[in-house]
């Protein structure tokens, strides 16, 4: 395994959409985050993996505004940004999409699809009156359930009767439409079977296919190596390493992961 | 890949299914049987005079159930519905008869039930107390609270104003008051809001999972204090209605008023876990009480028997409740 060698920096750099320089988090005396260095490129979709405890989630909230670091840097299209919680983040086009599908069961499809973002019906019923355009959330829900190519059975189903891959399908769908930047997956087929987390990567997939870049935390290194275009190991708060799923085996990743294999990080 | 998957459960919750076509088509057929029942027992039931009781008896707890429909649907309850209404009617009768002017005595009481329904709220958002307890003990200060003011007894109130929602009109050979009027403009409104606004759709998701209902960004805490005042501004509207109906206020009223109104809501097809239902099934439920009460005293029942019924069809109803979540 000593053989192995690692390039943080893969050739050909595209445009970098999301970048964190030297991320510091502590808790008390616990490091979270030692100064990670982060990148994400336009159209790729970037698996983070790292054993529990090596700083994925905190790295994760860092850049959907939910945590503030204590020092570094965030640039997102190259400006410095300061998330001041998850909305502010939100208002500048990340999306997050929660393994615990963050969906309201009862309601109907366009109703999870625009939580939050209800469009008014024009004039003086929407000014006015605070009228929902239902029609118009419906139509749009439709086209983006078709743009993104999944299938459900009926726009106007509830949610609760949809399975759970559909469901789930319904919560990365609400990012895609309305991610202006990008979209971060945290676990998002965790609470899945095989066969609906199947048709949740292929809708990451699509999203990614559209130009939307996507980072995607997950344990499930099958599920990376299928997905993943560049995968980010993270190790004692500190990032590990950057490597291709094509240069390097599910063997490599995890022996990076637990230290037996040691990495120059640039 | 998906389109394996039939979406059975739409209809398969029996007569307190919520089917998208026909909202509240069980409690309707639940209100139509026990008018049967009633009507062929009694030929008084049906008469326009009787019918025309009935309305009247239900705008109280017809009304009160709306605020409840808006605190269930949260995933809350509201034990202190009749002790804030009745809070409404004490408060505007002793300022009229201390020689205030009775719309601003009205004012004032219908203010002070919002403020009641506003420190619940804000002690059920702010600092996550249960809904339950929150509302217990509000209906425990108020209660004694109210007995303390009014040493007890009641007292008329007799004020033109005060009384006007008793005023009456005729349809055909049924008679109407305002109040009925009032009540019906009522569900109007919040059935507006529920159905077709933001408001009414962050309701519905925050009782359906708070948690995602966050997560989109809905200022949840502020929409449950919103919620709760919003109730107890009905509820002090209620006590106008009440005092309409009967021109008296009166410390130990209203006593059936939790039940009577919790009831209406569930077998009107609301769920007690939240974010399901609606102001359409809660109206037909509140119909089944006033139906209900008004039938069993036609037959000359011991009025004890109406809350006996009326506990068992709050239990009927909420078992089904459970029996149709659990196959969700």
């Amino acid at each position: 395994m000593s053989a192995l060698t690692a390039t943080p920096e893969i050739d050909g750099a595209p445009r970098i959409v999301l970048e964190a320089r030297n991320i510091v988090k502590s808790y008390g005396h616990v490091v979270a985050l030692d100064g990670v260095d982060f990148d994400l490129r336009a159209g790729e979709i970037l698996a983070v993996v790292g054993d529990n405890g090596a700083g994925k989630s905190t790295l994760i909230k860092t850049l959907t505004g939910a945590v503030v670091p204590d020092s570094g840097e965030i640039l997102l299209d190259g400006q410095p940004v300061h998330f001041k919680g998850p909305l502010d983040a939100r208002h500048r086009g990340i999306e997050t999409v929660y393994q615990d599908l963050a969906v309201a069961p009862a309601l109907d499809i366009p109703s999870n699809l625009f939580l939050g973002r209800e469009l008014l019906a024009p004039g003086i019923l929407g000014s006015v009156f605070r009228r929902l355009d239902k029609r118009r959330m419906r139509e749009e829900a439709e086209k983006a359930m078709a743009d993104l190519k999944f299938r459900l059975p009926s726009i106007a189903s509830r949610v609760e009767n949809l399975s759970g891959g559909q469901r789930q399908g319904v919560a990365v769908a609400r990012a895609a439409v309305f991610a202006r930047k990008l979209a971060i997956m945290d676990e998002p087929t965790a609470a899945l079977g095989v066969r609906e987390t199947g048709q949740v990567l292929e809708l990451i997939r699509a999203i990614r296919d559209r130009g939307l870049p996507v980072v995607l935390i997950s344990h499930n290194m099958p599920n990376v190596f299928e997905l993943a275009d560049r995968i980010f190991i993270m190790r004692l708060g500190r990032r590990a390493a950057v490597v291709s799923p094509k240069t390097h085996t599910m063997a490599d990743v995890v022996a990076i992961m637990t230290g037996a294999v040691k990495v120059e990080a640039g | 890949m998906s389109s394996a998957t039939p979406s059975a459960p739409e209809a398969s919750a029996g007569l307190f299914s919520r089917t998208k076509a026909i909202p509240a088509v069980g409690p309707i057929l639940v209100l139509l049987a026990f008018c049967l029942v009633f009507a062929i027992t009694n030929p008084r039931f049906l008469a326009p005079h009787n019918q025309s009781i009935i309305l009247q008896q239900t705008i109280v707890v017809g009304t009160l159930a709306i605020g409840q429909t808006l605190v269930i649907l949260t995933a809350g309850i509201d034990l202190a519905v009749g002790a804030i209404c009745v809070l409404g009617t004490i408060v505007a009768g002793k300022l009229v008869l201390l020689g205030y002017d009775p719309l601003l005595s009205m004012l004032f009481a219908v203010f002070l039930c919002t403020l009641s329904g506003f420190v619940a709220g804000a002690l059920v958002s702010r600092l996550d107390l249960p809904p339950f307890i929150v509302t217990l003990g509000t209906l425990g200060i108020l209660t004694a609270a109210l007995r303390l003011i009014s040493k007890g007894g009641a007292f008329p109130v007799q004020d033109d104003f005060l009384g006007l929602t008793g005023n009456t009109f005729r349809v055909g050979s049924f008679v109407l008051t305002y109040g009925v009027i009032a009540m019906l403009l009522l569900y109007a409104i919040v059935w507006y809001l529920l159905n077709e606004t933001r408001w009414g759709r962050h309701l519905y998701a925050i009782g359906n999972n708070p948690e995602a209902a966050r997560l989109v960004g809905i200022p949840v805490r502020l929409h449950l204090l919103q919620v709760y005042a919003l109730a107890g501004l009905i509820y002090g509207l209620t006590a106008w209605l009440a005092l309409g109906r009967i021109p008296n206020a009166d410390p130990n009223a209203l006593q059936t008023a939790n039940l009577d109104s919790i009831t209406a809501v569930v077998i009107g097809g609301t769920s007690l876990f939240g974010g399901r239902g609606g102001l359409v099934g809660t109206l037909i439920g509140a119909l089944i009480v006033g139906v209900l009460r008004n039938g069993l005293t036609l037959a000359g029942i011991d009025p004890l028997w109406q809350d006996l019924v009326t506990g068992i069809l709050v239990i009927v109803a909420v078992a089904f409740d459970q029996l149709s979540r659990r196959r969700r």
